[in-house]
């Protein structure tokens, strides 16, 4: 272990307070600190973040995508507070996704209902049923395990903007913390995709589509989230996806565990890294236009939610999945039968996220 | 751009291809008896099978694999005009394969000039220079004094096998960047490294100072071109090892063929080859090399490597589409062959790069650098450089460095920080006050339109 500093004996007193025993090592910057501090410091961070980033305006409803997961939950808490302490006038609201996946979004949802009555916010649900006549157990049967991601992500990103325009929010914020946009920046790198590195660290996105959403949590280190959790006793909803093993952004994730094991700053260099690449303006924003199929906004003739859907209607699960033949999926192309899911070369989309 | 894709076997794939296939192979085997046993290239030799596991194997035949590396070489060379008949080229060669392949294609390359030199009746064209230098890093790491020793014997009988034409060796101790006198050089280098707390920042130090050995050799010798064996593998552990560390804007300086920052332009002709190519031509051609102990890494940069091998077993063209990303990140103007005198150059060189649109006008805006790593800096997050006008000498070397070297390379503390200051070699401690001097000049340069008054003094 690297220790920059020579700390030889744990101090007897927290290093913020020094009145207080230290019952914590703070992940980000490895100081022992008090429970009081901890807190302190951590909601002290979020506010800045908010602050300089000018995040939001007085007046404006905001809607909190919420999972029941443990970002989300430390998010519509802490967002909650931060607006009481210090008079943020929004308006808050929690917007939650089903995807139709037994055993593990029935049972998070439950959780967000308790978070409903818990924290005074109204909630939204919004399901992929109701949106596409598809659940993502449904999905997994047509399609398998790999690629899956693929399409929650895509349906996931358009179910959010509908629930947002059903609860006539300005703004949507997600828990999105330090160690998923560093991963997302590391996937992006590894998968040659130069124009959503660009975009990838931006903590405002979309304020040209339908609803702008924005990451307050982008400095904020996934291991405080559960730590802040844990000390404070908040309610979450605590196992991974039960689709998700597969998914490629498990590389990603193992080795920025390991990278914060030596060096807990590298998951903010890594984001400060995908800020200061040297990328050309002209790389970044595909030609934006609408879906002819549903009117969502789109780069192509059809959205990626439509192409995939039409996939799965026609029993077609690789449309949409690799890179496009053709104007936006020549469906002539496709021949395989109905529900075939053995593949011998399968193109690794997982995982990825569409920001 | 890494990988040629028309060239390269190494299986990576363009984006329109589906990644990750040995299957093609097996689908085209299977399609009929005889393919199996001849080369997908020239259909008539027999193919080569290197049996290492590494991806394509069996599919070329022995000369049209060579032909393919070589052709990669011999292409960025001189599409880059990295080596012109008037150059005096020097070869970095540690001993590994990568290095080793490097000196020998530039042999080779030596060895053609020299024939058609030889055979032309005005002689116009005269053969480009050779030498090698070896860094030894004896005084970092002790315990390897004697395996370097034995290194250097060999090095030297290989170099000197590469003949005609007859090539300079120079073995420098990486100590000599703090001058000539050897026992104070080397005590200056130990202080030097163990002020240093952080590991990765330790290794990282000592790889700067090697290029800075590099550079004053280079530079002593008459030499105005450094070869750096560099292959896309090395570059893509570089590419996820500088987005680790916080250097994403100077990390497009470090990963082009040309790096024309230095004294001495360094010349990466490898670039666009994988190691697996690089360690089955060793092979083929029956190349010796030697893997020193302190090549090994620790902290971060092993972190990365050993990431890097474990996407390379999921996928063998990951390492390509890493530095194919990489290479789309928006290059400096010193990422190119520098302007020249031009009466020194023959016409047939000065055509190619101006068709090539090669030369960069030294004018241009300057960037500042970080004394340590030479990194351009992000003017953005730079200190003030003028708040230090009476600082001392190590607040002006903190402020003038990049945060990551902040961060990994220079201590904390104001004492030791004092200290290691003192430590490092002179050539780094100028770089400073090079820097602070430009940064006012360089803002002036900016207003000078709008100043009314000629004199500087007036505020």
């Amino acid at each position: 272990m690297e220790a920059k500093s020579k700390k030889a004996v744990a101090s007897r007193l927290c290093c913020l307070c020094n009145l207080r025993r230290p019952v914590l090592k703070r992940p980000k910057t490895l100081q022992q600190i008090c429970r009081e501090c901890f807190y302190e410091v951590f909601e002290e961070e979020i506010h800045q973040v908010i602050v300089q980033n000018r995040l939001f305006k007085s007046g404006e409803r905001v809607a909190i995508g919420a999972s029941g997961g443990k970002d989300s939950t430390v998010l519509a808490y802490v967002l909650s507070e931060l607006n009481r302490r210090h008079n943020y006038g929004l308006d808050l609201f929690l917007l939650s996704i089903d995807e139709g996946i037994t055993g593990y979004r029935d049972d998070s949802l439950e959780t967000v209902k308790r978070n409903e009555v818990q924290y005074g916010l109204p909630l939204q649900i919004v399901s992929y049923k109701d949106l596409y006549g598809w659940t993502m157990d449904e999905i997994v049967k047509m399609i398998g395990l790999k690629n899956n991601c693929t399409f929650c992500g895509v349906f996931r990103r358009q179910a959010l903007d509908r629930g947002a325009a059903l609860l006539k929010v300005d703004k949507l914020v997600t828990g999105h913390n330090a160690d998923d946009i560093a991963e997302t920046v590391l996937l992006n790198i590894l998968r040659g995709d130069i124009a959503r590195l660009s975009r990838c660290t931006s903590i405002t996105t979309g304020e040209d589509g339908p609803i702008p959403r924005c990451k307050p949590f982008k400095y904020t280190y996934e291991k405080e989230i559960v730590m802040y959790a844990y000390f404070k006793k908040l309610d979450y909803f605590s196992t991974e996806c039960i689709y998700s093993p597969n998914a490629y952004r498990g590389f990603a994730r193992e080795f920025i565990k390991d990278l914060e094991r030596i060096r807990p700053r590298a998951i903010l260099d890594i984001i400060k890294s995908g800020e200061d690449f040297r990328i050309a303006t002209t790389t970044k924003m595909p030609e934006q236009g609408t879906c002819e199929r549903c009117g969502y906004i789109s780069s192509q003739k059809w959205c990626k939610a439509c192409v995939l859907l039409e996939g799965l209607n026609r029993g077609l699960p690789k449309m949409g999945i690799g890179r496009p033949r053709g104007v936006n999926g020549d469906h002539k192309m496709e021949t395989k039968k109905p529900g075939s899911v053995a593949k011998s070369i399968e193109s690794k989309q997982c995982g990825s996220l569409d920001f | 751009m890494a990988c040629n894709s028309s060239g390269c076997e190494s299986g990576c794939y363009d984006r329109e291809k589906d990644n990750g296939s040995k299957i093609s192979v097996e689908d085209a085997v299977a399609g009929g008896g005889n393919q199996e046993s001849v080369c997908v290239k020239c259909k008539c030799n027999e193919p080569m099978t290197f049996g290492d596991g590494g991806s394509d194997d069996g599919r070329f035949c022995a000369e049209c694999f060579r032909n393919n590396v070589f052709g990669k070489f011999r292409l960025a060379v001189t599409s880059h005009a990295m080596i012109t008949p008037s150059d005096n080229v020097l070869v970095a060669f540690s001993g590994g394969s990568s290095s080793r392949v490097a000196l020998q294609f530039v042999h080779e390359l030596q060895i053609k000039a020299l024939k058609n030199y030889e055979a032309s009746r005005d002689r116009s064209l005269p053969v480009f220079g050779v030498g090698v230098a070896f860094v030894d890093e004896t005084a970092a790491f002790p315990a390897l004094s004697t395996e370097t020793v034995d290194a250097s014997e060999w090095i030297r009988s290989t170099v000197s096998s590469l003949s005609p034409p007859a090539k300079d060796l120079h073995v420098v101790p990486v100590e000599s960047v703090f001058g000539s006198d050897s026992l104070d050089a080397r005590d200056r280098l130990v202080k030097l490294l163990d002020s240093v707390p952080d590991d990765t920042g330790k290794e990282d130090l000592l790889l700067h100072l090697k290029m800075l050995t590099l550079q004053k050799v280079a530079s002593e010798n008459g030499y105005n071109r450094l070869v750096v064996g560099s292959c896309t593998s090395r570059i893509a552990s570089h590419v996820l090892s500088a987005t680790v560390k916080g250097r994403g804007y100077s990390l497009s300086a470090d990963i082009q063929h040309v790096d024309a920052r230095w004294k001495v332009p360094i010349v990466l002709p490898l670039r666009d080859c994988v190691r697996l190519e690089i360690t089955r031509l060793c092979h083929l051609d029956g190349l010796k090399t030697v893997e020193l102990a302190c090549r090994s890494q620790c902290g971060i940069n092993d972190l990365v490597s050993s990431f890097v091998a474990l996407l390379q077993e999921e996928n063998p063209s990951r390492e390509c589409t890493i530095v194919r990303t990489a290479a789309k990140l928006t290059p400096f103007y010193f990422n190119k062959i520098p302007e020249t005198d031009d009466s020194n150059v023959p016409m047939a060189t000065q055509r190619r790069l101006k068709r090539f649109n090669l030369k960069y006008d030294g004018s241009m805006t300057t960037e500042a650098f970080c004394p340590i790593c030479n990194g351009p800096l992000n003017r953005s997050d730079s200190s003030d450089l003028d708040t230090f006008e009476e600082g001392q000498e190590a607040d002006v070397l903190y402020a003038a460095c990049c945060s990551s070297c902040r961060f990994q390379i220079l201590p904390e503390d104001g004492s030791y920080l004092e200290q290691f200051s003192s430590f490092l070699p002179d050539h780094m401690i100028s770089q400073v006050k090079h820097q602070k001097v430009d940064s006012q000049a360089h803002l002036r340069e900016k207003i000078k339109d709008c100043l009314l008054l000629d004199d500087e003094e007036v505020v």
